[in-house]
C-alpha cells in the first residue's frame, strides 16, 4: 500500500480525493432526502411579520398567499395595515431595500379601526357574516348580528355587501390597558431647541439641578 | 428588637435633597368631608372591580360598591355614607389623563358605617380565612403599586418563605406618609407585622427596614415592638433594621438586597427566593381589616410643595377630589408649577386636579415655580456614564437610551429593559438632561403593545385558516351530496325506463302531475288543524299584547313610548288574527264546495275536452288536466291560459271590491295583482296575435296562416317575442342616441319617478303587512328621492 503510493504519487492523491468526494458526496445525497424541508420556510417567516389582518388589499386573498407571492418575488410594499413597520421589517428578513408603501393599494391609518354594525338598523341578511374573514360577526338570517370587537382585525370587508349601509369603522380608544407614554420629543435639529414635552415627564426629568439646589435650601432654612 | 442583621450595600443610587421637614412640623391631620366623593373602580393593579351599586342607592361607610373582579382585582368601598349620584366615567390620576368609571357618592355628613364583624383572636382562625377577610377589605399595597395584598400574600406552594420585610423605607424626597404613620401608629404596624407573620407560617426572620432619617419612627416602632413583647413571644423577633439613607433604597427589590443581600433574578418575583415585602401602611390596613373587619376607606398622605399654605400629612378618604384637599391647605395656583401625585423622582404630573385621591396616592406635590421650574430642553448624550453608575438595578442606561431612540426592541430587551424599576436616579444625574425614564417607559409600552399585537395577529391567522377550512370542508361536503343526488338520479332513471318501457313522455309528464297534486292535498283535516292552531295563536299573542304594562324590576317606570309601542304590537296582533281567521273560513268555504261536489273554480281549464272524470277526485282533476295539456295545440294553449288568467282576473276583481268595502290593509296589495292579471291577460293576447290567430274568431286559420307562410314556421311563440323585444330595445337604442342630453336626462328622470313610484307601493305595503324590512324598503324610498333630486 505504502509502496503504491510512493510509487504513484499523483494517481494516490487523485485516488484519495476521489474516494473522498464520492463518500461526502454520498452523505450530502442521503441527508438531502432523509432531511427534505417540507413546504417553503421563508413563507411561514414572511406570514408571521404580516399584520394578518387578511383584508386582501394587496390583492391577494389573505396574508398567507400575499406571503407566498413575495417568497414568488412580488412587491413588498402591498401592505397598507402593516405601514412602513411591516415594509421594513419585510426588508430587513429578505435583505433587500425599503421600499415606501404603493399608495395604490391603500393608505395606512394610524389608528386601528374596528368594525361597529348599528344594530337598531341591521336587518339580519347575514351578508357581512359571510364577508368577515375572521369569523368575527356573530349573529343569524333574521336576527341582530353584532361585531366580536376582540376578534376584528378592521379589514373593512364587511362594509360594503351591507345592503343597508349600518356597518361604521370606528377607531379604537386608548385606554388604561392600551395607553403607553409617548417618545419625549427630542432635538434633532440642534438649531431649534424643541422643548422636550413639559407634562408627562416624571418630576425627576423636570428643572433637576435647580430644584435642588443649596441656594433653595438656603431659603427654606430662613 | 436590635439590628442583628447585616446591612447590604445598594449598587449605584443617589443622594437627592429630602426635603421631609416641612411636612413634619404638624401632627397628622384630617380635612372636613368633601361635598363630593369620586370613587374610581380601578385604584389598583389588576382588572378593574365591577360596580355593585346603583344610582340613586344609600351607601353606607365601608359598604361594597366595587367587587373585585378575578382573582387579580380588589374590592373597592364607600368611604363614608351618602347617595351613589352617578357611576360614569372620571377622571383619574393617571399620567394619560385618560377618565376611567368611577362611583360619584354625594356624602349625607352622618359617616354611619356598616356592620362590622371584629375578631378578637385571630389565631383561631384559618389562615385561608384571613386572607378573605383582608381581600374583602380590598387591602392593595399602599406604597405605590397598588399590588391587591391578599394576592401578595399566598405565595405558591413551591416559595418557601423564610423572611418578611415591612418597608418603612420611604426614600423619595418630601413623601412623609409612612414616616408619619409609623410615630403614630406603631402599635398598629407591630400587630399587623405579627398577623402576615402568622397568614405566612411564621417566616424566620421578621424585619422592618427604615432608612437613619426617621429617628422618631425608628424610636416609635422600636417603642412598640417593647412594648409588644411583653405579651407576645413572636414580636421579640421582630427585628428593626436601620441603614443609611439612599435613593431608592424603598423600592422592594433594592430592599430586599439591603436587607438580605439576596438579588431577586430577572424575571421572577420576590416570594421566588422567599422573601416577602409589604409596605407598613399596608401592614397596618390589612391588620384593620382583620381586627375591626374594617375595609380600606383612608390613607395616610403627605400633602406637601411650596404652593401650600399648609404643609402636613393627613388621613384622606378615598375619592376626595384632589382639588378639594389642595383648596383646604391653601393651594395658590399663581405660585405653583404644576401639581404632582407621587414625589419628585417617581411621580407624574396630574393633568387634571378633579381627579381623586386613590389608594395608590401617597403624596400630592405642590411645588412652587422656584421649587420645580419647567424641564431644560434635552442636550446630545455625552456618554459620561454617570446614569451607569447610579443605576440601582446594574443596567446599561445610556445603552438602553439609544436602543429606545431606535425602537430596537430585541436589543432593549436582550439589555433586561424590564428589570428598570424607572426610579430616575439615571435621569436625575444626567448632566444632559436628558428625560432617560419616559424612554425607559415608551419603550416598554410600546414592547408590550407589540407583544398583543403579536398575540392578536397569531389569534387572527389561526381563525382565518380555521375558516378556510372550514368553507373547503363544507364545499367538499355539497360535492358529495351533489354526487350523491345525480346517481340516484340516474339510477332512478334506469329502474323507470326499466319498468315502463312504452309510454314515456307523456306518462311522465302526468306522474310528475299526479306526484305534485298529492303532495299539495295533504289531507284536507290536517290542513284545516293547523289553520285552526294559527287561529288561536293569533288569539293568544293578541291577548298577551292587550295585558296592561305593569311596571316591574328592569322598567320601573313607563313611558309613553312605550305605551306606543304596545299599541303597534296590539295593531299587529289583530292583523294577525284577522288573517288566520280569514285563511281558516276560505278553507272551510273550499272544503265545503269540494264536498258539495261543484266544479273547482280555479284552475279548472275550460276549454279543456275534459274527458269524464269525478271532479271531486283532484288527483283525478290533474290528471284530466295534464292530458288536456298534452292534447292542446299551442293556440288552444295559448287560449286556454288567456281564458284562465281571465277567470283569476274576474276573481282578483271581486276580491279587491271585497277588501274595498272592508277596508282591508291588503288591499294594495290585492290591487297590484289584478293590475299583474290584466298584464299578464295582454301579453296572453300578444301571443295568441303573434301566432297569426285573431283573438276572437276563426281557429281555423292558424293552421292556415303557419302553411302560408312556411318560412315562418318554426318561429314559435317565445322566438317571435325574442324578436319583438330586441326590435324594441333596438328602437330605444336609437331614440337614445338620437335623444340630445337633456332628453336623456328627461328619460332617466322618468324611470327615476318610475322606480320611486313602485318604491313608495312597496314601502306602503311593507308598512302595511308590518314588514321587517320596512327600515331598509324606507332607506330605499329616500336614496331614490335623493337621486331624483341630484338629476333634476
Amino acid at each position: 500500500m505504502i509502496e503504491f503510493i510512493f510509487q504513484n504519487p499523483i494517481l494516490s492523491a487523485l485516488l484519495a480525493l476521489g474516494g473522498l468526494s464520492a463518500a461526502f458526496g454520498a452523505v450530502l445525497g442521503f441527508a438531502a432526502v432523509k432531511f427534505k424541508v417540507e413546504g417553503d420556510p421563508i413563507v411561514d417567516q414572511i406570514d408571521a411579520l404580516l399584520p394578518q389582518t387578511q383584508c386582501g388589499q394587496c390583492g391577494h386573498p389573505g396574508c398567507r398567499p400575499y406571503a407566498q407571492a413575495i417568497a414568488g418575488g412580488e412587491d413588498i410594499n402591498k401592505c397598507p395595515p402593516g405601514g412602513q413597520a411591516t415594509i421594513n421589517a419585510l426588508a430587513d428578513l429578505l435583505d433587500v431595500e425599503a421600499p415606501s408603501l404603493d399608495a395604490e393599494h391603500g393608505e395606512h391609518l394610524d389608528v386601528k379601526r374596528v368594525a361597529y354594525i348599528r344594530e337598531d338598523e341591521c336587518i339580519g341578511c347575514t351578508k357581512c357574516i359571510q364577508a368577515c374573514p375572521m369569523d368575527a360577526i356573530l349573529g343569524a338570517a333574521k336576527h341582530m348580528h353584532t361585531v366580536i370587537v376582540d376578534e376584528c382585525t378592521g379589514c373593512d370587508l364587511c362594509v360594503e355587501p351591507c345592503p343597508v349601509d349600518c356597518i361604521d369603522m370606528i377607531p379604537v380608544e386608548t385606554d388604561l390597558k392600551t395607553w403607553k407614554w409617548d417618545l419625549p420629543a427630542t432635538n434633532q435639529n440642534p438649531v431649534f431647541h424643541v422643548v422636550a414635552q413639559p407634562v408627562n415627564l416624571i418630576a425627576s426629568d423636570l428643572g433637576r439641578g435647580q430644584a435642588f439646589s443649596d441656594q433653595h435650601d438656603g431659603d427654606k432654612a430662613a | 428588637m436590635t439590628s442583628l442583621i447585616k446591612v447590604w450595600e445598594l449598587p449605584g443610587g443617589v443622594h437627592p435633597p429630602e426635603h421631609k421637614d416641612q411636612s413634619l412640623q404638624l401632627p397628622l391631620g384630617t380635612i372636613p368631608l368633601p361635598p363630593v366623593l369620586v370613587i374610581p373602580l380601578n385604584q389598583h393593579m389588576g382588572t378593574p372591580a365591577q360596580p355593585v351599586v346603583q344610582v340613586g342607592e344609600r351607601v353606607l361607610a365601608g359598604q361594597l360598591i366595587g367587587a373585585a373582579d378575578g382573582t387579580f382585582s380588589a374590592n373597592t368601598h364607600a368611604s363614608t355614607s351618602g347617595t351613589v349620584i352617578a357611576i360614569e366615567e372620571r377622571a383619574i390620576p393617571h399620567p394619560s389623563g385618560i377618565s376611567s368609571e368611577s362611583v360619584v357618592i354625594e356624602p349625607d355628613g352622618k359617616n354611619e358605617w356598616i356592620h362590622l364583624t371584629p375578631c378578637e383572636d385571630y389565631r383561631g382562625l384559618d389562615r385561608l380565612a384571613l386572607l378573605d377577610k383582608i381581600r374583602a377589605a380590598g387591602v392593595a399595597g399602599l406604597g405605590g403599586a397598588g399590588f391587591p395584598t391578599a394576592v401578595k400574600l399566598a405565595p405558591k406552594s413551591t416559595q418557601v418563605i423564610d423572611t418578611l420585610i415591612l418597608n418603612g423605607a420611604e426614600c423619595e424626597p418630601y413623601i412623609t406618609a409612612d414616616d408619619m404613620l409609623m410615630q403614630e401608629r406603631a402599635n398598629e404596624l407591630v400587630a399587623g407585622t405579627l398577623l402576615l407573620s402568622h397568614i405566612l407560617h411564621h417566616p424566620k426572620n421578621l424585619l422592618i427596614g427604615i432608612e437613619d432619617n426617621k429617628p422618631r419612627a425608628i424610636a416609635a416602632v422600636r417603642a412598640a415592638v417593647a412594648g409588644a413583647a411583653a405579651n407576645d413571644p413572636e414580636a421579640a423577633n421582630i427585628q428593626v433594621v436601620v441603614f443609611p439613607t439612599k435613593y431608592p433604597s424603598g423600592g422592594a427589590k433594592q430592599l430586599i438586597q439591603i436587607l438580605t443581600g439576596r438579588e431577586i433574578p430577572s424575571g421572577h418575583h420576590s416570594a421566588d427566593i422567599g422573601v416577602i415585602c409589604i409596605n407598613v401602611g399596608t401592614a397596618a390596613a390589612a391588620w384593620r381589616a382583620v381586627r375591626f373587619g374594617e375595609p380600606m376607606v383612608s390613607r395616610v398622605a403627605t400633602i406637601v410643595g411650596e404652593a401650600l399654605g399648609t404643609q402636613r400629612n393627613i388621613e384622606v378618604l378615598f375619592g376626595t377630589p384632589i382639588s378639594y384637599v389642595l383648596a383646604q391647605h391653601g393651594f395658590d395656583a399663581m405660585r405653583a408649577s404644576r401639581v404632582i401625585m407621587g414625589g419628585p423622582m417617581m411621580g407624574f404630573t396630574l393633568l387634571d386636579l378633579d381627579a381623586p385621591v386613590i389608594k395608590t396616592t401617597n403624596c400630592i406635590l405642590a411645588p412652587g415655580k422656584q421649587e420645580l421650574p419647567e424641564p431644560l430642553p434635552a442636550q446630545a448624550c455625552i456618554r459620561c456614564g454617570m446614569c451607569a453608575e447610579v443605576c440601582p438595578a446594574s443596567l446599561l442606561p445610556q445603552q438602553l437610551f439609544w436602543y429606545a431612540q431606535a425602537e430596537d426592541f430585541d436589543r432593549l430587551e436582550s439589555h433586561n429593559l424590564f428589570d428598570c424599576i424607572e426610579c430616575g436616579a439615571c435621569s436625575y444625574v444626567c448632566p444632559s438632561t436628558i428625560p432617560l425614564v419616559q424612554y425607559y417607559r415608551a419603550a416598554k409600552g410600546s414592547i408590550r403593545l407589540h407583544e398583543i399585537e403579536k398575540e392578536k395577529s397569531d389569534r387572527s391567522r389561526q381563525r382565518f385558516e380555521f375558516r378556510q377550512q372550514r368553507i373547503a370542508k363544507e364545499e367538499a361536503e355539497k360535492e358529495a351530496k351533489r354526487l350523491a343526488r345525480q346517481k340516484a338520479a340516474e339510477e332512478a332513471k334506469k329502474k323507470l325506463a326499466e319498468k315502463t318501457t312504452a309510454p314515456a313522455a307523456p306518462t311522465d309528464v302526468i306522474n310528475a302531475a299526479v306526484a305534485s297534486t298529492s303532495a299539495i292535498q295533504v289531507a284536507p283535516d290536517e290542513q284545516k288543524a293547523k289553520l285552526e292552531r294559527l287561529v288561536s295563536a293569533a288569539k293568544n299573542g293578541l291577548e298577551f299584547q292587550q295585558k296592561p304594562l305593569v311596571p316591574n324590576k328592569t322598567n320601573p317606570v313607563i313611558t309613553d313610548e312605550q305605551l306606543v309601542k304596545q299599541q303597534v304590537r296590539i295593531k299587529q296582533a289583530e292583523l294577525k288574527l284577522a288573517e288566520a281567521e280569514k285563511k281558516l273560513a276560505d278553507f272551510n268555504a273550499q272544503t265545503i264546495v269540494a264536498e258539495t261536489g261543484a266544479p273547482v273554480p280555479a284552475n279548472a281549464a275550460p276549454v279543456a275536452p275534459a274527458p269524464l272524470v269525478d271532479m271531486n277526485d283532484p288527483v283525478a282533476a290533474a290528471i284530466a288536466r295534464a292530458q288536456a295539456k298534452l292534447t292542446m295545440s299551442p293556440e288552444d294553449k295559448a287560449r286556454a291560459n288567456l281564458e284562465s288568467l281571465r277567470t283569476r282576473l274576474a276573481k282578483a276583481e271581486e276580491k279587491v271590491a271585497a277588501a274595498k268595502t272592508e277596508g282591508s290593509a291588503n288591499l294594495d296589495a290585492l290591487q297590484q295583482g289584478a293590475e299583474k292579471l290584466q298584464q299578464k291577460i295582454t301579453e296572453a293576447l300578444a301571443e295568441l296575435t303573434a301566432l297569426g290567430i285573431n283573438d276572437k274568431p276563426a281557429p281555423v286559420a292558424a293552421p292556415a296562416a303557419t302553411v302560408a307562410e312556411p318560412v315562418a314556421e318554426p318561429v314559435t311563440a317565445e322566438q317571435s317575442a325574442a324578436q319583438a323585444a330586441i326590435e324594441k330595445a333596438k328602437a330605444k337604442a336609437a331614440a337614445m342616441a338620437s335623444m340630445s342630453d337633456e332628453e336623456k336626462r328627461a328619460e332617466q328622470i322618468q324611470s327615476l319617478h318610475t322606480r320611486l313610484a313602485k318604491a313608495r307601493e312597496r314601502l306602503a305595503k311593507a308598512e302595511a303587512e308590518s314588514d321587517a324590512n320596512i327600515e331598509a324598503f324606507r332607506a330605499g324610498v329616500t336614496k331614490l328621492e335623493e337621486k331624483l333630486q341630484e338629476l333634476a
